[in-house]
């Protein structure tokens, strides 16, 4: 067993639920403790030992493998403020992506479309991801491909919820624009400088960004031979 | 004509709006919002249309029988001329994409392939190659094969329905009866294989769920017969038929740069004359070892689509053939017991289920084999974190699987680059300028999924 009192299975006594931190509480290092998704007592998994902290990916170092210096050297050559633009690259799964300050977004979109030794010609998909717990927790990931070299890159743009203006890069990319007004809509991250940045998929009145981690999935008890089974978001997860 | 007019209010009375005619808007803290309505048209017949009396906003859809689905046009015509298109969906928006963030990985397929409901396999095995991409493991070859066995035969009837809805939407009633007629026989080979005629949830993190029924390799290659007669049969019924000429030569015209400045891929890029085909350039799943050709035209209208579209059928056939020749005997799913389900599936009366074999063994034999299954099927594995974008060709473009994972047992996030949502955003070009009858031709042409549009 675990000697860190926290961690504990919980004993007794109504719990609040400790799925989700509200958003307020939500700082770096956030972690979840629980059996996440069981509420009130009698937890006897033995999961209420779980603990999960956010996942943070770690910077990659040079040299990152072929064909991923080439880029990151012909970025650098062609794009001076690189270093002050790019925060962090990561390597993952023969995967290149850059971290990226939101100030320079379009500059380095237009670089990376016009640049020769470049050539990222496609926006492939702009989509967003709710990286509940972490400062910055609203990601704007753009995946670019070269058709000309046929290589893909990841952009990745980290926002607040208090603060979630991102420049849009429709002007470069125009296929963007459905893509972005998707991720508004989803994560209510505001894109500056689209042409119409209205809901697309959700009704024009909604309420809230369904796909951010603290917007719940909804869903009834269904009940089935005298048992009752909770909606999915309430069950006990282990993850 | 008071159109010209830049006041705010003319001389008859009529206030002329600042905003939007189409949408009334309100102010948030987010910035302004327009709300898109119908049933203005009180508004338009009492002639407070600030626009000028001569345009027509028709609203077509989202209930059309030509829209490919709920898909509304919002129109702005001038006589039949079409002066701006607004394209208007979400109608069929069911959450699939925050419904796998509640279940887990091998769960995730079933809802994904309920998306794209023309395609599912190709849903499945990009999702399944970004899954098994994150947990480090390769699908058998087998299961590869059988993979890109399943994804040709599902394109072939992919391209059916194409040709059976986009001819039923221009008059050509025997195009549509035949073509469906031709994609029932797909499905009955889908179904064969796999137990369900759609949604089939076959293709799973590791490999897929079974391995071919006993007789499915014949069947495969009577249907492959039948397959190579019908496209003949339709080739001889519109390929050189006038009014299929007429509606479909020099209409919805797009070039290259246009294509790929909008993100359209597939069929519609390569009828433009970019031979871009992941199977060929991004090879995945093998298709580097087979022999087929990437069907192209420079012409860019609804002709262009559907000579390619009737290409790549043959193609698609011939992959099958290929695939059918190299098929060994041979595991379908992965080895490592903590990924692959335990259970043997098998037909029973009620359908689809556990072999019978497996649940007396581990109700009577084994409880460690029984709690092993339990475990994984309700709590599921767990894949290492980190994020990757997995990519297909599917019938319609460039088919995108974003998968992050936070280490869990579910996935964090799943997002589908679907080709049919980005295609979509090409109908304004394709049809602005032109005339209303070709709209439903051009619209026909990019062979929207609405399931996969709003997922």
């Amino acid at each position: 067993m675990s000697t860190d009192p926290d961690s504990g299975p919980h004993s007794g006594g109504s719990l609040p639920d400790q799925r989700r931190p509200a958003p307020t509480e939500a700082g770096p290092g956030t972690v979840e403790r629980g059996s996440f998704g069981a509420h009130g007592p009698g937890d006897t998994s033995g999961f209420g030992g779980l603990v999960r902290r956010p996942y943070v990916a770690p910077e990659a170092e040079r040299p990152y493998g072929a064909p991923f210096d080439e880029i990151s050297d012909a970025l650098e050559a062609a794009y001076p403020g690189f270093a002050g633009t790019v925060t962090k690259v990561v390597v993952d799964r023969d995967e290149l992506t850059f971290h990226v300050r939101r100030e320079h977004l379009l500059e380095l979109c237009r670089t990376l479309r016009d640049d020769p030794a470049l050539r990222f010609e496609l926006c492939s998909s702009v989509s967003g991801v709710d990286y509940l717990g972490t400062p910055d927790r609203l990601h704007s990931v753009y995946h670019l491909t070269s058709m000309t070299y046929r290589r893909r890159l990841r952009l990745e743009v980290a926002v607040s919820v208090e603060d979630p203006h991102v420049p849009s890069v429709t002007s470069v990319y125009p296929t963007a624009d459905w893509h972005e007004r998707e991720t508004y809509d989803m994560y209510g991250i505001v894109y500056d400088g689209h042409p119409a940045l209205t809901r697309i998929l959700m009704p024009d009145d909604w309420e809230g960004h369904p796909q951010r981690k603290d917007y719940p999935l909804g869903g009834v008890p269904v009940e089935y031979k005298g048992a009752t089974i909770p909606p999915p978001d309430e069950r006990r997860s282990y993850s | 004509m008071t159109s010209t007019s830049d006041t705010s209010q003319n001389g008859d009375g009529r206030v002329r709006r600042d905003t939007d005619p189409y949408a009334t808007s309100r102010e948030t803290t987010e910035g302004r919002v327009y709300t898109v309505t119908g049933g203005d048209f009180q508004d338009l017949l009492a002639g407070g249309d600030p626009i000028d009396e001569e345009r027509l906003v028709l609203n077509m859809g989202p209930q059309h029988p030509s829209t490919h689905g709920v898909l509304r046009l919002v129109l702005e015509l001038e006589g039949e001329t079409v002066l701006q298109t607004r394209l208007v969906i979400g109608y069929l928006h069911t959450g699939i994409e925050k419904n796998t963030e509640y279940r887990n990985w091998t769960q995730g397929v079933t809802f994904l392939t309920r998306a794209d409901y023309l395609s599912p396999i190709f849903t499945e095995t990009a999702y399944c190659l970004g899954v098994e991409r994150l947990l480090g493991i390769q699908a058998p070859d087998r299961a590869t094969m059988l993979r890109v066995l399943l994804m040709e035969i599902n394109r072939v009837s992919s391209h059916w329905v194409w040709f059976a809805t986009g001819g039923l939407e221009i008059g050509a009633l025997t195009a549509m009866t035949n073509g469906f007629r031709a994609r029932e026989w797909c499905l009955d080979v889908l179904e064969l294989i796999t137990g369900l005629r759609m949604n089939h949830a076959y293709v799973r993190p590791g490999g897929v769920a079974q391995d071919l029924p006993p007789g499915a390799v014949e069947e495969i290659r009577s249907w492959l017969d039948k397959m190579r007669r019908e496209v003949d049969d339709l080739e001889k019924l519109l390929t050189g038929q006038p009014i299929w000429h007429a509606r479909l030569k020099d209409v919805g015209y797009i070039d290259v740069p246009g294509c790929i400045s909008l993100g359209v891929t597939g069929p519609l890029l390569r009828a433009s004359g970019l031979p871009w085909d992941l199977r060929k350039v991004e090879p995945y799943c093998g298709y580097e070892n087979y022999d087929f050709e990437v069907p192209i035209s420079d012409r860019g209208d609804c002709w262009a689509r559907y000579v390619v579209r009737v290409a790549e059928i043959r193609e698609s056939l011939k992959i099958v053939a290929q695939v059918l020749e190299r098929l060994e005997p041979g595991p379908v799913m992965v080895a490592d017991r903590k990924i692959a389900w335990p259970a043997q599936l098998a037909l029973g009366p009620d359908g689809l289920g556990n072999s019978l074999d497996h649940v007396k063994k581990i109700m009577g034999q084994s409880m460690e084999a029984l709690i092993h299954h339990f475990k994984l099927v309700t709590e599921g594995f767990r894949v290492p974190p980190g994020q990757v974008y997995s990519v297909v060709e599917s019938p319609r473009g460039e088919l995108g699987a974003h998968v992050v994972s936070d280490g869990g047992t579910r996935p964090f996030r799943v997002h589908l680059r679907e080709p049919s949502f980005v295609n979509l955003q090409a109908a304004p070009v394709l049809t602005e300028g032109g005339l209303i009858a070709d709209v439903i031709a051009s619209v026909a042409s990019i062979d929207p999924i609405m399931g996969g549009v709003d997922r």
